[in-house]
């Protein structure tokens, strides 16, 4: 049991492993005809959203409600100061409406640990995605997305040794790959970052990976998974890159890049994809491709989460 | 006014154990002293007596920052903290950018009585970087302003930059930058590096301090003019001064107590006390700032005392106002992070905390504490230790990164124009220092 999920740095291998297992059990329910389980019957379940994120929104709120929880969702879209309402005001109202959990989605980095220690509120803290920072439920379900490919039906108890990862593109303003950055090494897989310099952090010297500029070289490597980030147009007027063609060049998963990749190899991504930018349609679609595996993980790995922070709660059946 | 005998003090300035009489603001008598009838006595046995500290990076937000601190507060804080001058910040509002604001601060200054208060005047009209403001006015003006500065945004622009170097001389004043290239540190919010990259902060890099001061002191060069440097956080900011000195340049630079003993791992928690502008930096740049303040690199320490409301920083990182309070708490970091340390022994101390931020800050006044002296002198306790709490504060904001640490030493008594604003470590009540009762 943990008290919240804020972040994936200092997960352990023990504890992720153990979540991944808790999240085999729910992923099997699923495959049942009644998909409800009366686990968290009783507990209230507050989707705090700061910022738009419809599918993340909407696999938390499917996540909840299997579980059997009262679901709030709160969009707050916005910065909390232009909206004339701070942070901790919007934590002691929910405080006061009873909400057991909180998932909080915020633009500003930190906003969910600030939550949890704040004392503004009493309730487990989920990070659905701070800012820049941490992206937890997505890297687990990543890891969870992994394992079972590589282990099917004998994934329960196994960690990721060995397995080498490639996470390509916008590295600096992802929080999705700072969350693999953790999990996954703290799994025992190899990570390699690859970017162009301007959207690659100076100081990845000190994360427990490696990083380069040539997607061309990481790929002949022959990595067991490729993780293509999302690469948001609005960095080209901020000169990280010049255009999306010469980005599209350099870092893009095309086919051709693709066809270089071991059969093994998985092509991940989180999610919403820019076809032909950051990857190719054609290997999106392709079955090495595991992007619809990571949305229906999703579900699973949040009621995992979900389950863990908040089972054994005041208010839990 | 009754006279004030202070006794068997170690006097910073060239070590020697002695007694100090006060009487109408000034230092009547030293050596070995003997009591009148009707003498108020402190016994200073174990205490240190340097000249009252000069603070020359203030901000009292007033006017239009009330609810942060006023003159009479930040001039308590300041009192508390063992110093009798502070410089104020024009980031006011409306800005201290001509003579009428300049000297309604200074006049509010001299009704509270705790500490001289100097304005700073603003080097912009409106400090918005643009055009220059009436330099000469406002130190022909009663506030008599000599230094100038735009603090809280940089003087990017470096036509305006040359500029103003160049006419301040008209007054024999300095330009006190605020170093920091406002195209590098859009949306920054730490320090660039290792904790920035982790945390997910927009990384505020040293380049945007020292791209500024280098040009900044081949301009002050090429004007023959005084430059500045606010608030140093950089190694390699201390560099480029050093080499800038060696060339002839005249630049001086300040660094805070907060960058002298506190890095960006005090960022993780995202708790927003330490959330300051320049942000808190690494290890190796406080080791080289502090290398920078004991060789004289660095001319002095300065507060940059930054009084914000609670709200403005119960909240997330990202939203939360930069700033510290530092008033209160200065003569303890500096003796923690450098008398401690063994790189400055308290005459150091003195120097840059007291007479070189006066030579900076054109006040001749203010010499050593010798017969015949200006009584602005400060008496503290290096063998005390306290857990800061907010009882520890005097101003209106409670927004300091020592909350809860152990801090040594402590301020015993301060006289300012030998009038006591702090007895017995107690700060003393408003009326009694404005009124002018010994």
């Amino acid at each position: 049991m943990s008290e919240h999920l804020l972040s994936t740095r200092g997960l352990g291998r023990d504890a992720a492993v153990a979540l991944l297992d808790i999240a085999e059990d729910m992923a099997d329910t699923q495959q049942r005809q009644v998909k409800k389980l009366p686990t968290l019957r009783g507990t209230t379940v507050v989707n705090l959203f700061f910022e738009d994120s419809t599918r993340t929104r909407i696999s938390f709120e499917a996540a909840a409600k299997r579980l059997s929880a009262d679901v709030i969702t709160f969009s707050a879209k916005g910065s909390s100061v232009s909206k004339g309402e701070s942070l901790q005001d919007t934590a002691q109202t929910l405080q006061a409406m009873g909400a057991d959990g909180i998932v909080i989605r915020h633009q500003a980095s930190g906003a969910a640990e600030v939550l949890a220690s704040s004392g503004w509120t009493r309730a487990g803290i989920v990070n659905a995605g701070d800012g820049t920072h941490e992206h937890p439920t997505q890297a687990l379900l990543d890891a969870f997305t992994i394992r079972k490919r590589l282990h099917g039906a004998a994934s329960r108890g196994r960690d990721l040794d060995g397995v080498a990862v490639v996470i390509v593109g916008d590295v600096l303003h992802s929080r999705v790959a700072r969350s693999n950055v953790w999990l996954l090494t703290a799994l025992g897989a190899a990570v390699r970052l690859v970017g162009p310099p301007t959207l690659l952090p100076g100081a990845v010297g000190g994360w427990p990976v490696t990083a380069g500029i040539d997607l061309d070289e990481a790929i002949d490597a022959g990595p067991d998974v490729v993780m293509m980030l999302r690469v948001q147009r609005e960095r080209m007027t901020e000169a990280f890159f010049p255009s999306a063609r010469e980005y599209a060049a350099l870092y893009g998963l095309s086919s051709a890049r693709a066809a270089r990749l071991p059969e093994r190899s998985l092509v991940m991504h989180p999610g919403p994809m820019n076809r032909g930018l950051e990857i190719a349609g054609e290997v999106a679609d392709s079955p090495r491709s595991t992007v619809l595996e990571q949305v229906e993980n999703g579900i699973a790995v949040r009621m995992a989460v979900l389950y863990d922070v908040l089972a054994g709660r005041r208010g839990a059946a | 006014m009754t006279r004030i005998l202070i006794r068997g003090a170690l006097r910073a300035g060239d070590g020697v154990r002695t007694d100090l009489a006060v009487e109408d603001g000034v230092v009547t008598a030293t050596g070995a002293l003997a009591a009148s009838p009707g003498d108020r006595v402190i016994d200073a046995d174990g205490l240190i007596a340097l000249r009252g500290f000069v603070d020359l990076h203030t901000h009292l937000r007033e006017p239009g920052g009330e609810g942060a601190e006023t003159v009479l507060t930040g001039s308590r804080a300041a009192a508390a903290g063992g110093y009798t001058t502070v410089h104020a910040m024009p980031n006011t509002d409306p800005v201290a950018d001509t003579a009428g604001v300049v000297e309604q601060v200074a006049a509010l200054g001299r009704a509270a009585g705790y500490v001289d208060v100097r304005p700073i005047g603003a080097v912009s009209k409106g400090r918005e970087g643009r055009e220059l403001a009436e330099l000469v006015t406002m130190a022909r003006s009663r506030a008599r302003v000599t230094i100038f500065s735009d603090d809280g945004s940089c003087v990017a622009d470096p036509l305006l930059m040359r500029r103003a170097l160049e006419y301040a001389r008209i007054v024999g004043g300095v330009i006190a930058q605020h170093a920091e290239e406002p195209r590098l540190t859009r949306g920054a919010q730490l320090h660039e590096g290792a904790v920035s990259a982790e945390l997910g902060l927009a990384g505020w890099p040293a380049v945007a301090e020292e791209a500024i001061i280098a040009r900044d002191v081949l301009l002050a060069e090429a004007a023959g003019a005084r430059l500045h440097v606010c608030h140093v956080s950089t190694a390699g900011s201390v560099e480029l001064i050093r080499w800038a000195k060696a060339r002839g340049v005249r630049v001086t630079a300040e660094v805070t107590p907060h960058h002298l003993l506190l890095t960006d791992e005090a960022a993780r928690g995202y708790d927003p006390r330490f959330k300051v502008n320049p942000p808190l930096r690494a290890a190796e740049d406080v080791a080289a700032l502090r290398a920078g303040l004991a060789d004289g690199t660095l001319d002095v320490v300065a507060t940059d005392h930054a009084p914000h409301p609670a709200e403005a920083k119960r909240s997330e990182w990202q939203a939360a106002a930069n700033g510290m309070v530092g008033l209160e708490t200065a003569a303890s970091v500096v003796q923690a992070a450098m008398v401690e340390t063994g790189l400055l022994g308290w005459a150091e101390v003195e120097r840059v905390m007291a007479s070189a931020p006066a030579v900076i800050g054109s006040l001749p006044d203010r010499g050593p504490l010798v017969d015949g002296a200006r009584a602005d002198l400060v008496l503290l306790d290096p063998a005390a230790s306290r857990v800061l709490s907010t009882a520890d504060l005097a101003g209106r904001s409670t927004n300091s990164p020592y909350l809860g640490r152990t801090l040594p030493g402590r301020v015993v008594a301060v006289l300012h124009e030998g009038r006591p604003t702090v007895l017995d470590g107690v700060l003393r009540d408003a009326a009694e220092v404005a009124g002018g009762t010994a």
